[in-house]
Parts: C-alpha cells; sequence; structure tokens
C-alpha cells in the first residue's frame, strides 16, 4: 500500500521534473547546485510526509515477538515485500564472485566439468563402470549437476549471514533474504550448466526419452525447497557456533558417497537387498532426498537408461508419488527452519 | 491529533561479554561458563514517544547505549524487555556505505545500496543522475568499480545514495561528519530539507552544537539510563555538567626559564568562577614566577581560549597588544580582563603561556589548564554572541 502510494508520487514528480528541465536548458543539479534539488522535490514531498499521512499509518511493534509456529505467512509476505533487495542481493551474489576474473561466469562450469573429468576416468575407466553404464558422462553429469545445486545453496547460506556481517550489523531488511539470495544465485549456475547438458546432446546426437522430463522441474523443486530449509538452519546456528561451516563441509563429503551420482543405485540395492536382506537398511538409503533427486534426474535426462543395456541402471520406481512425498516433507521442513531462523534472527546483529 | 510515530515503551537489553564462538572455546571453558557470563546492561527502562516531524538527537558519552537505542528503533536489534512501535517507513542511515562491495562499479552499488535502504528501483532510476550530481564523482568515475575510488569519492557516494532515501523516519549516527567542507555543507542542507518536509528524524551523535543546531528535542543517556529527555538546550546543558572533562594539568612545557602558576579564572568582581553568561567579564590571572636563571627581559605572556574542539577561539599576548613588560626579577601576577563576553552558550578552555617577544622561545606553556562554562538562554545558536536589535518595518 505506501509502496504504491510512493511510486504514484514519483510519477507526479518525474514528469514535473522533466519539464521544469526543459524549461531551463540546464542540467540538473550540476555539481553543488543543492538549490534547485531542494526547490523541485521541497514542494510534493512535504504533503506526503505532512502529519496527516503519518497519523493514517498504522503504528507496528519492531521485531514484534512472533510465537514459535506463527508467523510463517507473515515472514513470507515480507520477503515479498523486500522482493527487488532480493533481486539485487542474487544479482551481487553472482557478479562478485567471478569479477575481474577473463573468463569471469565460466568458471562456474569449470568445477562440475572438472569433476566429470575425473570421475569419468578414475571411475568410468579405472574401475570401469564406464564399460558397464552407456553414456556414462551424461549419467555422471546428470547427478553431478543436481548435486552441485544442492551443495551450492547449503555452502552458500551456512556463510551468508556471518559473510554479510557489515549489512546485518547496519541495516534492518528480513534476514532472510540473505540466505534466498544464495539460492537465487545458484539457481542461476544450475541453469547454466543445464545449458552444457543440452550441448552434451546436441554432440552425442542422444536426446532423453521425453516421457520423464517432467521429473526435472519437480526434483528441482525438491532441491531447492530442501536445500533452503537446511540452508536456513545452517545460516543461523553458523552465527552462534562457527564450526558448523566446517561440518557442513564435512557433512557434505559424505552425503556425497551416500548418493548414487558416480556409481548406480543397484550395486547399492545388490549389496543390501540381494546379498545381506536388509531391505529396511536399503529403504533407508533411498529416503536420502537426494537420492532420490539425483535418480529422478538420471531417469529424465540420461538418454542411455532408455537403451537395452542401461535399462538396468534406472530406477523404475514411483519417483513422481516418491518425490511428492519427499517435497511435502520439504516444505514442513522449510516452515520449521524458517520459524528457527526468524527466532535467531532478532540476535544475529549482536551475536556477529 | 498529535500522535507518536515512534514510541519506545520500557526497553531495556544487556549484552553477555564472553563471545565463545567455537566448540573448542566452549569445551575448554565449560567449567568456567557461569564465573565468565558477564552481562553489560545496554539499556535501562527507557521509555518515550516521539511526534511527527520532530528531530530528536541523542546523546550521551560512548558506551551510553545511543547507538543500541537507534538500532532497536531501526530493528536490528530486539529489546530484551519491552518494546518499540513505529509507523511508516524507516531508513536507517547507521555506517555510510553499509551495504557497499568493492567489486561492484558504483552505479551498481548506488543500485545495490539503494535498496537495501528501501528504495525502488524505479525510483533509484528516477533520483540516479540526482544521486550522481550530489556525490560529484564525475561520470567517468560511475562505471568504475568502487574499490578504485579515493576514499572521499566513496564515501559521498555512498552518502549521496542514502540523503536519496525516501522515509517518514530517518535514523542517523554519526555519519554527518564525512567528505570535504562544502559537502558537509550539502549533507547539511540536506537534513534540514527533510525537517522541511516534515519527517521525522533520530539523530545520534557527539557533536553538541548540531544537537543544538538541528534537534527540536534530545534525550542524554548515561550507562543505558535515560538521564534528560527535554528541550536539546537542557540536555546538551546537563551533559556539559555532567561529563565535563577535567583540564589537562600535566601537559606542560617549555625551558622553565620562568613558570606560571596559580592559574584562575575569575569573574568581573575578580572573584573565581566558571560559569558565565555572553556580556559578562571574563578575567584569566596567573603568577609567573622567574627561574633559577639570570632575570629575563625578554618576555611576554599569552592566552588562548580554545572551545571544546580544540578550536582557537580567541588568542593574543602582551607584545602583540603593545604591553611592554619590566624585566622578570620578581614574581608577577598577569591579570587578563575580557569585558562583554561575546561567546555564546559551550565549554571553553584555557591556555596560557609565557615566553620571549618573537615567540621563538616557549620558557613555560600549560594547555587547556583551565576552564569556564557559557550559558545562554536559547534564543540564539552558533558560537558569537552578538547584541541583536530587530526592526521590522
Amino acid at each position: 500500500m505506501t509502496e504504491r502510494l510512493t511510486e504514484e508520487r514519483v510519477d507526479a514528480e518525474g514528469g514535473e521534473a522533466r519539464s521544469a528541465g526543459a524549461g531551463n536548458g540546464s542540467t540538473p543539479g550540476a555539481a553543488g547546485d543543492v538549490g534547485p534539488v531542494v526547490a523541485r522535490r521541497g514542494g510534493p514531498l512535504l504533503s506526503a510526509h505532512g502529519a496527516e499521512a503519518i497519523a493514517a499509518m498504522p503504528m507496528q511493534r519492531v521485531n514484534a515477538p512472533q510465537p514459535l509456529f506463527r508467523g510463517f505467512g507473515t515472514a513470507l509476505r515480507e520477503v515479498f515485500a523486500y522482493r527487488e533487495l532480493l533481486g539485487q542481493l542474487t544479482r551481487k551474489e553472482l557478479k562478485v564472485k567471478y569479477k575481474d576474473s577473463v573468463l569471469g561466469f565460466l568458471w562456474t562450469l569449470v568445477r562440475p566439468l572438472l569433476q566429470l573429468l575425473v570421475y569419468s576416468v578414475a571411475i568410468g575407466i579405472f574401475l570401469g563402470s564406464g564399460r558397464v553404464i552407456p553414456q556414462f558422462g551424461i549419467y555422471l553429469f546428470t547427478g553431478l549437476v543436481a548435486w552441485t545445486l544442492f551443495t551450492d545453496i547449503l555452502g552458500g547460506c551456512t556463510g551468508a549471514v556471518v559473510g554479510n556481517a557489515g549489512l546485518v550489523k547496519k541495516v534492518y531488511f528480513p534476514r532472510e533474504l540473505l540466505p534466498l539470495s544464495v539460492v537465487g544465485a545458484a539457481v542461476v549456475n544450475f541453469a547454466l550448466q543445464l545449458v552444457v547438458l543440452i550441448g552434451a546432446y546436441v554432440v552425442t546426437g542422444n536426446w532423453p526419452h521425453l516421457g520423464d522430463l517432467l521429473l526435472v522441474p519437480l526434483a528441482m523443486l525438491v532441491i531447492v525447497v530442501f536445500a533452503t530449509a537446511l540452508g536456513l538452519i545452517l545460516a543461523a546456528s553458523n552465527v552462534y557456533l562457527r564450526d558448523v561451516q566446517y561440518l557442513v563441509e564435512v557433512g557434505l563429503l559424505l552425503w556425497f558417497w551416500m548418493t548414487p551420482i558416480v556409481y548406480d543405485w543397484t550395486k547399492v540395492r545388490t549389496t543390501l537387498v540381494v546379498n545381506n536382506g536388509l531391505t529396511g537398511l536399503f529403504q533407508l538409503y533411498l529416503a536420502n532426498p537426494m537420492a532420490d533427486v539425483v535418480l529422478a534426474f538420471q531417469r529424465a535426462l540420461w538418454p542411455g537408461g532408455h537403451t537395452a543395456k542401461g535399462a538396468a541402471f534406472f530406477y523404475d520406481g514411483n519417483l513422481y508419488g516418491r518425490l511428492g512425498i519427499i517435497l511435502v516433507v520439504c516444505v514442513g521442513l522449510l516452515y520449521v527452519a524458517q520459524r528457527l531462523f526468524a527466532r535467531s534472527a532478532g540476535n544475529f546483529a549482536q551475536e556477529l | 491529533m498529535s500522535s507518536p510515530v515512534i514510541r519506545v515503551v520500557d526497553v531495556n537489553k544487556s549484552f553477555s561479554l564472553n563471545k565463545q564462538k567455537s566448540l573448542k572455546e566452549r569445551a575448554v571453558n565449560l567449567g568456567r561458563e557461569r564465573k565468565h557470563r558477564d552481562s553489560f546492561t545496554a539499556l535501562r527502562n527507557v521509555s518515550f514517544d516521539v511526534e511527527a516531524a520532530t528531530t530528536l538527537g541523542l546523546i550521551g558519552h560512548n558506551g551510553s547505549g545511543k547507538s543500541t537505542l537507534l538500532k532497536m528503533i531501526g530493528g536490528i536489534l530486539t529489546p530484551d524487555t519491552g518494546y518499540v512501535e513505529r509507523r511508516g517507513r524507516l531508513a536507517a542511515l547507521l555506517e555510510v556505505g553499509a551495504g557497499f562491495h568493492g567489486d561492484l562499479t558504483g552505479r551498481e552499488n548506488v543500485f545495490l545500496n539503494a535498496s537495501i535502504l528501501g528504495l525502488t528501483r524505479k525510483q533509484t532510476e528516477y533520483y540516479f543522475d540526482d544521486i550522481v550530481a550530489f556525490a560529484d564523482i564525475g561520470d567517468r568515475f560511475i562505471d568504475t568499480q568502487v574499490k578504485f575510488y579515493s576514499s572521499g569519492m566513496y564515501v559521498r557516494l555512498a552518502f549521496a545514495v542514502a540523503v536519496h532515501v525516501d522515509p517518514e523516519i530517518l535514523l542517523v549516527d554519526e555519519v554527518l561528519a564525512v567528505g570535504d567542507e562544502p559537502f558537509q555543507r550539502k549533507c547539511m542542507e540536506r537534513i534540514k530539507q527533510f525537517q522541511r518536509e516534515g519527517r521525522t528524524i533520530v539523530l545520534v551523535t557527539h557533536g553538541l552544537d548540531t544537537v543544538r543546531q538541528l534537534c527540536d528535542r534530545a534525550i542524554l543517556l548515561d550507562h543505558g539510563d535515560m538521564v534528560v529527555d527535554g528541550s536539546s538546550l537542557e540536555a546538551v546543558r546537563t551533559f556539559r555538567e555532567k561529563y565535563t572533562e577535567e583540564p589537562v594539568h600535566d601537559d606542560d612545557y617549555g625551558g622553565r626559564q620562568a613558570t606560571i602558576t596559580d592559574v584562575t579564572v575569575t569573574n568581573g568582581a575578580g572573584n573565581p568562577a566558571d560559569r558565565f553568561q555572553p556580556g559578562d567579564t571574563l578575567g584569566v590571572e596567573f603568577d609567573v614566577v622567574p627561574g633559577e636563571g639570570p632575570t629575563i627581559d625578554d618576555w611576554a605572556v599569552g592566552i588562548a581560549l580554545e572551545d571544546h574542539l580544540d578550536n582557537v577561539v580567541y588568542g593574543t599576548n602582551t607584545h602583540l597588544q603593545g604591553v611592554t613588560l619590566p624585566p622578570l626579577s620578581d614574581k608577577r601576577r598577569v591579570r587578563f580582563r575580557f569585558p562583554d563576553l561575546p561567546m555564546l552558550e559551550g565549554q571553553y578552555y584555557v591556555t596560557v603561556a609565557v615566553h620571549d617577544t618573537g615567540g621563538g622561545i616557549t620558557y613555560h606553556r600549560l594547555d587547556r589548564r583551565s576552564n569556564f562554562r557559557v550559558f545562554s538562554d536559547g534564543s540564539e545558536v552558533g558560537v558569537l554572541y552578538l547584541s541583536t536589535k530587530i526592526d521590522v518595518t
């Protein structure tokens, strides 16, 4: 409401300013001449900031304590109200990262491409998976793309509040914007890597099966919601305990190998279910949201899965159902995470 | 009709002093945790309302809690108990260039910082030329990364963004004193324009003159307690009363061929005094005692009156005044008299010296040895007392 009024006022003013500028033909606000600036702005703003206008605005409690399980909606509205700042912060994240480097944005692609090369050689050739799994390079890449999105968000969020201490201590804005801007930047990088994937399709001439493409947005949504939820909790806890950022590094390494990215999930099934009868443990393995997400990416984007040879490595369970359930759980987790984050956000400025 | 824009209700805040950020530190200090858990009260039972279009100054010495209070109004800190309410949009200038990033260009930083301060992109685009003109950094630099800016340019650009915000409430923390003199004037002009536009301003500053000039009202904080909530004159006066620096007694130097002792500030009647009103007579007197060596023929006595910022308000010496002094064979009493004291309210310090007439050799000099205060009635601001006559025809 307030914002709307302001914009209209600026428009009205803009018209006035332009006509004034055209009249005397001088550059508006040349060095040192405060006079015209004052004269031009004085009029319209005066009325808008008068006592009556302010008295009409509602009195609001600053940082009103919210009950632990309510206030999610308020927070959402607030983030929405600050969406321009969110856009600016996201843009900053993207711009600052590779500023002053010649290749710039291309560096975003270097890490996954290098991982791809290393794993293709080490696992695909030396360990022989490449002879078994068709189009092993793309198989790896589909998993790595999903995993990179997840780690970018998680790693970035963990340092988001601590890294912006200067801002947090001096300016008020919904603190959620800091982790969210990391999410925004990570999604942009993800999109860029998908372009590389499309390039790979063009080069190999093998295109994925259209039927499962809907799994991609669903799986991506799961990653974003899940990683954002964890990211909010990590960002807040890192303020109080700096060990969190190191724990995240170690944890992500462990998590990477718990997810069927560089190996195929059938090996896990063989080991756990066929050889040892540990069905429960296997189900636990599949309950890892990232495992389902990666399986979904492989099913949707890895053309090799639809060949006779690749069919064995292709997860044919009900991924839509699984991802749907995981998404619901993750939304719940996001809700809890936001409440926890909001709880501690009031003290960020003094803890940093 | 009059309704508060900011309402601070019974706010308390304390900070814990032991900050342990890592598991190791916590583990090491586990047993001693209790003992080390000192807390520091930054604000105690602070309550006040601010009406619309008021300019409120928060004053107090370092650590009195004024910045904490400002941050609470701004929503950056949360009170332990009590609450803060406010209406309308708020912009906080707590640090110039808080959101600036060295790797971004001036243009990018303007947009980022403006949106941090609550401007929409559209508004920023509209104000953009004005911001660049206000900062006076030139079109050539606006697309350069700000890390290559001179510190003056950096600060000017940051401040230019800040003064173009469009809030109902503006919080300002000690950021007015940036840039060169013309720029400071521009900033001050801008603040006054905000006042004319009926915005509410809360200002934290150590510049008591700024408070006197800008604020309708001031709150004096002392170790978290609200001591005065009243006119800026009253608050500034109480602050000066309470925290007058003791004149520095051990800062003297010179060859000690002669020594100054017993510096006294007196009133018109010649009695010791330290409070004056404009128009009173101020006297400063002291003894000059010759040293061990031969009798000094070539000597002069100088005096300087300085304000609280070490600016020399007035200075002269006997040589410049054409006073011939007899040889310094014995102890002499020197009396300076300044009738019709032409100064407005403030804290002033007296520096005295005895030296040769050329001014090249200092025999003895006492910096800020004594002090006095001038109280004026608040009908005037500034430093100079003029016997004003107003004639309206």
